[in-house]
C-alpha cells in the first residue's frame, strides 16, 4: 500500500511537475536546508542513545553494588568489619563481600587529599563492598540485621548517587529527543518559507492552471513533489556526512568517557537511515500544508 | 491558411471529437442550431447580479441567461465591467449580490474542486493571455487535457494546431510568439476540451484588422459546432463583420447595467 503509494507519487506527478518551471534557489535552499538539518539530526540521535546508553551503564553498575560503611572506634573496628562480612556472606541475594583495603581506600580519597594520605592513620571509615547476586537481597532487613549486630555499620545502596544519575541521564536523552524535534520543526518551517516563495513566484503559473481547470490538488502535487524529492535528496547527503562524522569520532573504548562514547552502535547505525524518509515526509506536509493554503487564498 | 467554407468546418468538427476521446454528447448540430437535450436551457444566468469592487458597484441587477450555441457580443466603454462579467462567467469572480448559475449550478455553491471541473466546460480566451513560458506551445495547448490526465495523440494535436495555423510553431515557446499566435494558441488551449462555452475577453485588442478577422472566423467557425460563445470587445467594426456571418447578438454596459443593443450597430 505504502510501496503503491510512493511509486504513484514519484511516476504519475511527474507530469505535473513539469508545469511548474524549474526554480533557482529555492532548489539548492530546500536541499541544503534538508542536509543541514539531518546532518545535525545525526549527532542529536547520537547524543539521546550515547545519553541512553550511559544512564542504563550507571544505573546498572551502580544498582549491582552497594556500600556497607563502619564508623566504629579504632578497637572495635576490626571486630565489626569481621561480624559485618558474617553477616553479608549469610545474607540471600548477596552474591561477595569484601573490605576495601587501605590501598583502594588511599585511592579513592587521593582526588580530594592527594597520594600521600596517611590513612590508616586517620580515623577514616571501613568500607566494605558487596555484589548483588541475580536475586536482589532484602535491604531493608539486611539494615535491621547490622544495626543488631554491627552498631556501626550503615548500609548504602546507591540509591541517592543513582537517582539523580540515571534522573540526569534520562534528562539528557530527553534534551536529545527534543532537540531532534525541534530540528525538525525549524525544518518544516523553512521549507515552509521556501515552498510560499516558490509560489508566490510561480503565480501567474498558478493563474493559468486555475484558468484551465487543474484542482488544487493537482496545484499543490507539482509543488509537493518537487520539494518532498529535493528535501529527501539533501536529507541523504546529511545523513551521510553526519554517519561518516560519527564514524570519525575517538572510539568509546579507546578513551572510555562520555563524549568519545558519542555513537552508534550495531543496529543503531541504521538509525540515521530513517532521516531521509523522515525528512522527505516533513518536507511533504509542509510544502502541502503551504500549497493548499496560499491556494485557498486565490479565487 | 485557414479556409472558411463549411466543408472545412466540418473536417474541423470532425477532427476535433477523437481529439479529446471523451465527447460526452451527440456532435454538435450545426448552421447555428442548439445542441439537442439542452434546448432551452441556460449555460450561463444571471439573475440580479451585482458586483462591487469595494469602490461602488460596478455592475448592477444584471439578469440574462445565455442559451447553449448562442453568440453575444458584450460592449461598452474601456472600465464599464465587461472582464468582471466575463470572470463571473466562469467563477472567477463571486457576485456581491444576486445569482449566477452557470450550467445549472449556482456559483456560490460550488466547491475549489466543481471550480475547476466548470472551468473545463469553458474557455476562456482573454487578451494578454498568459501561458507557461518554459513550456514548448504544444505543451501550453494541452495543458488543459494535461491538468485532467488525460492525453492528446500527435496527429489530433497537429490538427489542432494546424486549425489556428500554428502547427509549423509546435515546438516555440510563447515569449517567442507574437501578439496574433498568442490569441490563437490561446483559442486553440481554450477548445481542446470540447468546452460548451467560450469567453473571449478582448481577443482582437492587440490583433491587426486581417489577424482580427481571422480569429473571429474560428470562434464563428466554433459557434457553429455548437459552442456558445461570449466576446467582450469595443470592436464595432469586428461586430459588424461578425453579424454578417452569424446571428449574434450585441449586450452593451451603460450604467452598470447590461441592455441589449439596438439597430444602431
Amino acid at each position: 500500500m505504502v510501496k503503491a503509494l510512493i511509486s504513484r507519487f514519484l511516476r504519475a506527478d511527474r507530469q505535473a511537475d513539469r508545469v511548474v518551471p524549474p526554480s533557482g534557489h529555492t532548489a539548492w535552499l530546500t536541499s541544503f536546508t534538508a542536509g543541514a538539518m539531518t546532518f545535525l539530526t545525526v549527532f542529536a540521535l547520537a547524543l539521546s542513545l550515547a545519553a541512553g546508553r550511559m544512564a542504563d551503564r550507571w544505573s546498572d553498575a551502580l544498582a549491582r553494588t552497594a556500600t556497607v560503611r563502619i564508623s566504629a572506634p579504632p578497637e572495635q573496628l576490626d571486630l565489626q568489619t569481621r561480624v559485618v562480612l558474617d553477616v553479608l556472606t549469610t545474607t540471600p541475594g548477596v552474591e561477595s563481600a569484601r573490605a576495601l583495603t587501605d590501598e583502594e581506600q588511599r585511592k579513592l580519597l587521593e582526588p580530594w587529599f592527594g597520594p600521600d594520605l596517611p590513612v590508616e592513620a586517620l580515623p577514616i571509615p571501613r568500607l566494605i563492598e558487596l555484589t548483588e547476586a541475580s536475586e536482589p537481597y532484602d535491604a531493608e532487613g539486611l539494615r535491621q540485621r547490622l544495626s543488631a549486630e554491627a552498631p556501626g555499620a550503615v548500609l548504602d545502596d546507591h540509591t541517592r548517587w543513582r537517582r539523580p544519575l540515571a534522573s540526569a541521564a534520562g534528562r539528557l536523552r530527553l534534551l536529545g529527543l527534543v532537540s531532534i524535534a525541534l530540528i525538525g520543526g525549524a525544518m518544516a518551517a523553512m521549507i515552509t518559507l521556501a515552498a510560499n516563495a516558490a509560489l508566490a513566484a510561480n503565480a501567474q503559473v498558478i493563474e493559468v492552471l486555475r484558468l484551465v481547470g487543474a484542482r488544487d490538488s493537482y496545484i499543490a502535487r507539482a509543488f509537493v513533489r518537487r520539494f518532498t524529492l529535493r528535501a529527501f535528496g539533501g536529507a541523504q547527503v546529511g545523513a551521510l556526512a553526519g554517519m561518516i562524522g560519527i564514524a570519525l569520532l575517538p572510539s568509546a573504548d579507546a578513551a572510555g568517557g562520555f563524549l568519545t562514547g558519542l555513537g552508534f552502535t550495531g543496529f543503531g547505525w541504521l538509525l540515521p537511515l530513517c532521516l531521509p524518509p523522515l525528512a522527505a515526509t516533513v518536507a511533504f506536509l509542509a510544502t502541502r500544508r503551504a500549497a493548499l493554503a496560499k491556494l485557498r487564498e486565490l479565487t | 491558411m485557414i479556409s472558411r467554407n463549411s466543408t472545412f468546418a466540418t473536417a474541423i468538427a470532425l477532427n476535433l471529437q477523437p481529439l479529446h476521446g471523451i465527447v460526452r454528447r451527440p456532435l454538435p448540430v450545426y448552421g447555428n442550431q442548439v445542441r439537442q437535450g439542452r434546448k432551452g436551457q441556460a449555460v450561463i444566468s444571471f439573475e440580479n447580479v451585482a458586483y462591487n469592487y469595494g469602490g461602488g458597484e460596478l455592475l448592477s441587477e444584471i439578469s440574462l441567461r445565455l442559451a447553449p450555441g448562442s453568440f453575444h457580443f458584450l460592449t461598452g466603454p474601456s472600465g464599464a465591467g465587461k472582464s468582471t462579467f466575463l470572470k463571473l462567467c466562469y467563477a472567477e469572480l463571486l457576485p456581491t449580490a444576486g445569482h449566477v448559475t452557470i450550467f445549472d449550478r449556482e456559483v456560490r455553491s460550488l466547491s475549489r474542486d466543481e471550480v475547476a471541473h466548470t472551468r473545463r466546460r469553458v474557455g476562456v480566451v482573454h487578451q494578454n493571455c498568459q501561458f507557461l513560458d518554459h513550456l514548448p506551445l504544444a505543451s501550453n495547448v494541452t495543458l488543459p487535457l494535461t491538468v485532467s490526465n488525460r492525453e492528446v495523440s500527435g496527429q489530433d494535436l497537429g490538427d489542432l494546431l494546424s486549425w489556428v495555423g500554428l502547427r509549423h510553431l509546435a515546438d516555440a515557446l510563447p515569449p517567442s510568439l507574437s501578439g496574433g499566435e498568442r490569441q490563437r494558441a490561446a483559442l486553440a488551449r481554450a477548445v481542446i476540451v470540447d468546452p460548451e462555452v467560450i469567453l473571449a475577453d478582448e481577443p482582437t485588442g492587440n490583433l491587426d484588422w486581417e489577424m482580427s478577422l481571422r480569429l473571429l472566423t474560428l470562434l464563428v467557425e466554433l459557434n457553429r459546432m455548437g459552442k456558445t460563445i461570449v466576446i467582450a470587445t469595443h470592436d464595432m467594426n469586428l461586430i459588424r463583420q461578425a453579424k454578417a456571418q452569424v446571428a449574434a447578438r450585441v449586450l452593451r454596459i451603460r450604467n452598470r447595467r447590461v441592455q441589449l443593443a439596438g439597430a444602431d450597430l
